[in-house]
């Protein structure tokens, strides 16, 4: 189907079927229970940024994956297109699509310029070259670029840019009627807006921003999938395993790796666009080493170089950040009410140490016994356990699991 | 001219805390090929090392002071130290004071242990695994150390002072023949200095000179070769770990009286060294001190107003900039070698 | 589908139900049934409390969380009621608000606006709160309250000093109790005029973000209305740790003061550079070198260690004021906790009972209803003195503390004395002042 070979559509009608239902699958607990609180998922915020963060690391993947050039400062380029949608919405209008067009242009042009600086070198001295950038990039946003006092205010600095009641708006309106910020739409149907469906004591909330975010998600991992298998997805995987003889056999491989560079940069400001449109203020933060750091932790969590991890990796990082940080004694102790006082106190007690404040431990926790025991990722570890139930078919990036 | 000297040394000061990291940086990368992401948080625990002898010594008994209240307006607790009632008071006190520098002998073993027991427990088992693989599992345990060292110390930063005689601030400029008050710099910024410019030499010293040194360099250049000779250079460079760990604790000690630490105090300081190393050149030891140096007084110089004033904000993105001009013109930084790192 | 409700949000599902499949275009979760944004209609009403936990503010996060607790607790009728025994307005009853039981969730700001605002979100969006409180920042603060305002929901500021979050940011939805720089240059002015005299030189340092600059404007403002002059303003990188290179020019500048524009960790680790610099002992002009912290906390102090002592700033509240409503709180937070209360965790513990309070005497939880009640409100015994909410720009008017280093601490709370007490006539200022100008209340949004 579409140019895909039989298992390639198998895999892409999964991932989806997985994220057309996610409004059901993130929410497996009745709501009000407790368990509900602690671990359902389906709302519409974090939905978002599961399909958005997908989309980033499913672009990153085409550079690292693919080439083998790690890039330290991929989160530049988030940063870059969520403040170019921002200022669209600023000056032209609330719809969402211009915005996410004017992120992918403006990132895709400072790909260009980065990449082409930066490619000049290779292995570690590439990736501090893109650090050192993004580095450049953030300081500037935080400070020099975001003085309000300035005339020169492009990011606001450390609140953010965001809208107000005085943008210009051209084609559209500053203030609503009732003196209210108009809200990002797609002609008309806000994004903001949802559905909700009742069914027994479960509540699925189906919104809006999150089906736009989930179909351009389907269409960049469809195209993720097609230059995986193009003859230019060929050559990047030569280059990775060895550039060297490449070079030899006469073959400049430079603009090979700066188009795949460019790629994965557009991705990266498609999903600050679409993270602008879901919520419109863009933070500077955006763009620290720490959120490049994060982006190479959710590729090599999936799984470097296959096709489904870096959806399975955006999806656990952004999974247990939320649920972890929002966990406090009260909800361990309604979680535990099962247990004898004393016990219950005693794991209340353990457990506090591990959530709300404490969650940077069990992430970083997790993210280490991951990398020690799955080196390939959460995909191998999917493997593993097909393999384990006797499934003699080698299903690799055909695996499921519930945590999209 | 006197903020330009002044601007030397403070350059002179930061490059030396950089040069230290980078150096302990360069080590491991040297001998044992590992990309070592935690390196900022061995750094931070030799700080609370100094943070954990003085509360050590500072472990006191209480005694009711029925003539003060407390906030809730009950009688004070008044603390005395331990030290204070087992030595005499004037003992006690000055072991207190003195609680810096005697880290310095308390953060040696504990810090080789951890280095022993990270490399052991952990990095062993990366050698054979990718750069990046190594990256992020060191990433993960620094991420780890730090929040452990936040569970029981909390995130406000503790105020850890040097010995009194150390505070204060010496007249530089008068010996200089400037005007008295020009050019004041305090004690404890030279001690350090000189400390890790001590640290930095016997490193060197014993690299170049002992047999052991001659062994890990020679590993260190070819160690397949340094292995057929027989020679058990596993072990050597598990022990240089523990040294590079070592160094890196120690600098975090006598950094501590300069700052008052916390517990992301490895992280501030991880992506500058590692930019250090990497403009140094990746495994070249003088590289990483040289870079160190030079990347200090650039910074310090990149903050005098006269230079702001010209390009506002360079003060922010100096070490970045520079960075990038010196990997695009060398392209193994100032000295790296050929092939190391390069895929 | 069924349409049992019993769950929180119950009544806003099926009428959603019920009014077809197509979502009205204008709020976060829908519906026409509703009145208002997670209107609750159970037995409880939940609170969000979003605070740091996680970063450089991560203690001041968790003091906030105790006083959050606290308050909580009181509110439900458990504890010694602390401040609802001072407090002018007999509202309340210790039975919950309205009735219903207050329940509350927990998130992360992380002190970053991005993250801040993800919190805040999921707590509206599958929390069902109907009121979002905390921070300690003010780039946080006016992040979350921006989306407070859009979400339909109230913003009660935590700890946030920015003139900007009641200036140029503010929004109908959102209230602060915390003071601004220009209250702390207004209370501190006249103290350093009569400690150091009005022929004085500065030099500012100033962490370079948006509260460094409106304080540094403010306190410059301030002090050259009183005859000082202004030597040089310098901007440091809010990621410096070592502040040696923005020290030592001051040492030649001519400037016989130094003030320092940062807070937190810059604020600790440039007090500390600056004393192992001398410049406490330096003589200029013929005078003693000075240095003034116009924002303090006793979190900072104590990072601070001995540097701090004799040096001056101001703070909102201090916990060794005697009034009934200072006294009845370090009572209630001391027993529980074994320490006294922090300044941030003093204002997150009256924000709290002023919404409830609001919300008691508006008879509703609607954000108009509340917002309404809140504006113009006169109030007492929560240990300022006597308490305007403006109803122009949403801020709280009440008296500012000078306080100073404590030169013999007693205990390791025991470090900031309070030097003045500066009346709140002094600190006021016009609504359309120019330091606040630009901004726009805009209209109550009830979702």
């Amino acid at each position: 189907m579409l140019g895909l070979n039989k298992k390639d559509t198998l895999l892409f009608w999964i991932v989806a079927g997985m994220a057309l239902l996610a409004p059901f699958l993130l929410n497996p607990f009745p709501e009000g229970s407790s368990l509900a609180q602690m671990f359902n998922a389906g709302y519409p915020d974090l939905m978002q940024r599961f399909v958005i963060f997908g989309i980033l690391v499913i672009g990153f993947n085409i550079l690292f994956g693919l080439t083998g050039y790690l890039s330290f400062g991929h989160a530049a380029f988030l940063g870059i297109g969520s403040y170019s949608a921002v200022w669209m919405f600023k000056l032209v209008g609330m719809n969402v699509i211009p915005a996410i067009l004017l992120a992918m242009i403006v990132s895709g042009i400072f790909a260009l310029l980065i990449g082409y600086v930066s490619l000049r070198r290779s292995g570690i001295y590439f990736s501090i070259l893109t650090l050192a950038i993004a580095q450049m990039c953030y300081n500037m946003a935080y400070s020099v670029l975001g003085n309000p006092a300035s005339n020169f205010n492009l990011t606001n600095g450390e609140t953010g840019l965001q809208l107000s009641l005085d943008d210009a708006r051209v084609l559209g309106e500053s203030v609503t009627a009732d003196g209210a910020l108009p809200v990002t739409n797609f002609f008309g149907l806000a994004m903001r807006s949802s559905y909700q469906m009742d069914v027994g004591g479960w509540l699925f909330t189906f919104n809006v921003g999150y089906y736009l975010s989930a179909i351009i998600m389907l269409i960049s991992f469809y195209v993720s999938i097609r230059i995986f298998r193009s003859p230019f997805g060929m050559m990047l995987r030569a280059v990775k395993s060895n550039q060297q003889r490449m070079n030899y056999t006469g073959l400049n491989t430079r603009p090979y790796i700066l188009a795949a560079f460019v790629i994965s940069g557009i991705y990266a400001g498609l999903a600050g666009g679409l993270l602008s449109s879901m919520d419109p203020l863009a933070g500077a933060e955006r763009m620290h080493w720490t959120a490049s750091g994060e982006i190479v932790i959710m590729a090599i969590l999936g799984g470097v170089g296959t096709l489904i991890g870096p959806v399975l990796g955006a999806g656990f990082n952004e999974y247990f950040k939320n649920i972890l940080s929002k966990i406090n004694d009260q909800v361990l102790h309604d979680w535990l009410a099962f247990m004898p006082d004393g016990i219950e106190n005693a794991m209340v007690g353990f457990l506090h140490y591990f959530v709300g404040k404490g969650w940077h431990l069990t992430l970083g926790i997790m993210f280490m016994l991951v990398i020690i025991f799955l080196p390939g990722g959460l995909v191998e570890g999917g493997q593993r356990i097909a393999n384990k139930f006797g499934r003699k078919k080698n299903s690799d990036e055909t695996k499921q699991t519930p945590a999209e | 001219m006197d903020a330009i000297i002044l601007q030397i040394l403070n350059g002179l000061d930061k490059g030396s805390a950089y040069a230290l990291i980078a150096l302990g940086l360069t080590l491991i990368f040297g001998t044992l090929g590992v990309v070592n992401f935690a390196h900022g948080a061995l750094f931070m625990i030799g700080a609370f090392c100094a943070v954990t002898l003085k509360k050590l010594l500072t472990l006191s008994y209480f005694v009711e002071d029925p003539t003060k209240t407390d906030f809730l307006g009950k009688p004070l607790k008044v603390a005395t130290p331990y030290v204070q009632s087992w030595f005499g008071e004037s003992a006690g006190a000055a072991m207190i004071d003195w609680a810096v520098p005697l880290a310095i002998l308390f953060s040696i073993p504990v810090m080789i242990g951890i280095g022993f027991i990270m490399e052991r427990g952990l990095i062993k088992h990366f050698y054979k695994r990718p750069h990046a693989d190594q990256i992020l599992v060191t990433f993960g345990l620094a991420i780890v150390l730090q929040e452990l060292i936040k569970t029981f110390y909390g995130a406000n930063p503790i105020p850890t002072p040097a010995p009194e005689v150390f505070r204060g601030s010496f007249d530089f400029g008068v010996m200089l023949g400037f005007d008295p008050n020009a050019i004041i710099y305090p004690y404890w910024r030279m001690v350090y200095f000189a400390f890790s410019a001590v640290i930095i030499g016997a490193v060197f010293a014993f690299l170049q000179f002992t047999t052991f040194g001659m062994v890990v360099r020679a590993g260190m250049a070819d160690r397949e070769t340094v292995g057929l000779l027989g020679i058990n250079i596993d072990k050597r460079f598990t022990i240089m770990f523990g040294i590079a760990a070592a160094v890196a604790g120690m600098a975090g000690v006598m950094y501590a009286p300069i700052n008052s630490p916390n517990y992301h105090m490895g992280m501030d300081f991880l992506v500058l060294s590692f930019v250090v190393v990497v403009v140094g050149g990746m495994g070249s030891l003088p590289g990483a001190v040289l870079a160190g140096f030079m990347l200090g007084i650039l910074e310090a110089f990149a903050s005098m107003n006269q230079i702001k004033a010209i390009i506002p904000g360079i003060d922010q993105i100096i070490i970045y900039l520079v960075a990038i001009i010196i990997i695009l013109t060398r392209p193994r930084g100032l000295m790296g070698k050929k092939g190391v790192m390069e895929e | 589908m069924s349409t049992s409700n019993f769950t929180r949000r119950g009544v806003l599902k099926s009428g959603a139900i019920a009014g077809a499949g197509v979502a009205l275009p204008t709020i976060f979760t829908a519906s026409s049934a509703a009145a208002y944004m997670n209107e609750p209609t159970g037995s409880t009403v939940t609170f969000g409390f979003n605070v740091p936990q996680t970063g450089a503010y991560a203690d001041e996060g968790a003091d906030e969380l105790r006083a959050y607790e606290l308050a909580v607790e009181h509110l439900n009728g458990g504890g010694d009621a602390g401040m609802m025994n001072t407090f002018s307005s007999k509202a309340l009853k210790g039975n919950g608000i309205l009735g219903k039981k207050v329940e509350f969730v927990t998130g992360d700001t992380q002190t970053k606006s991005d993250a801040a605002r993800a919190s805040a979100k999921s707590m509206i969006e599958k929390d069902g709160a109907v009121m979002i409180t905390g921070g300690s920042s003010s780039g946080v603060a006016i992040a979350v309250q921006g989306l407070c305002q859009e979400a339909g929901v109230i913003f009660m500021a935590g700890l946030t000093h920015s003139n900007d979050t009641t200036g140029k940011d503010k929004k109908a939805n959102g209230f602060r109790h915390f003071f601004n720089g220009y209250m702390s240059a207004a209370a501190l002015a006249p103290v350093l005029k009569n400690l150091y005299g009005t022929d004085r030189n500065a030099y500012h340092l100033t962490a370079d973000y948006t509260w460094g600059w409106t304080q540094e404007e403010s306190i410059a403002a301030a002090t050259e209305a009183m005859g000082w002059n202004t030597v040089n303003k310098v901007r440091t990188p809010l990621a410096s740790t070592d502040f040696s290179s923005y020290i030592a020019p001051v040492l030649n500048s001519g400037a016989d003061v130094l003030v320092l524009n940062h807070y937190g960790g810059n604020m600790v680790n440039s007090l500390t550079n600056a004393v192992q610099f001398g410049l406490r002992d330096k003589v200029v002009n013929g005078k003693n070198f000075e240095i003034v912290v116009p924002l303090y906390s006793r979190l900072m102090a104590k990072g601070a260690g001995e540097n701090v002592k004799g040096i001056h700033g101001s703070t909102n509240w201090h916990w060794s004021l005697t009034d009934e409503g200072s006294k009845a709180f370090v009572k209630s937070f001391g027993e529980k906790y074994g320490f006294p209360p922090s300044q941030a965790a003093h204002t997150v513990y009256c924000q709290t009972m002023l919404y409830a309070d609001a919300a008691e005497r508006a008879g509703t939880f609607n954000p108009c209803g509340i917002a309404e009640a809140l504006e113009g409100f006169e109030f007492d015994g929560l240990g300022n003195g006597p308490t305007l909410y403006r109803a122009d720009d949403h801020q709280c008017f009440k008296d500012v503390l000078v306080v100073r280093g404590k030169e013999n601490p007693t205990s390791e709370f025991d470090l900031l004395e309070v030097v003045e007490v500066t009346p709140r006539g002094q600190v006021e200022y016009a609504p359309d002042h120019p330091m606040f100008a630009g901004g726009n209340l805009g209209t109550c949004n009830a979702g």
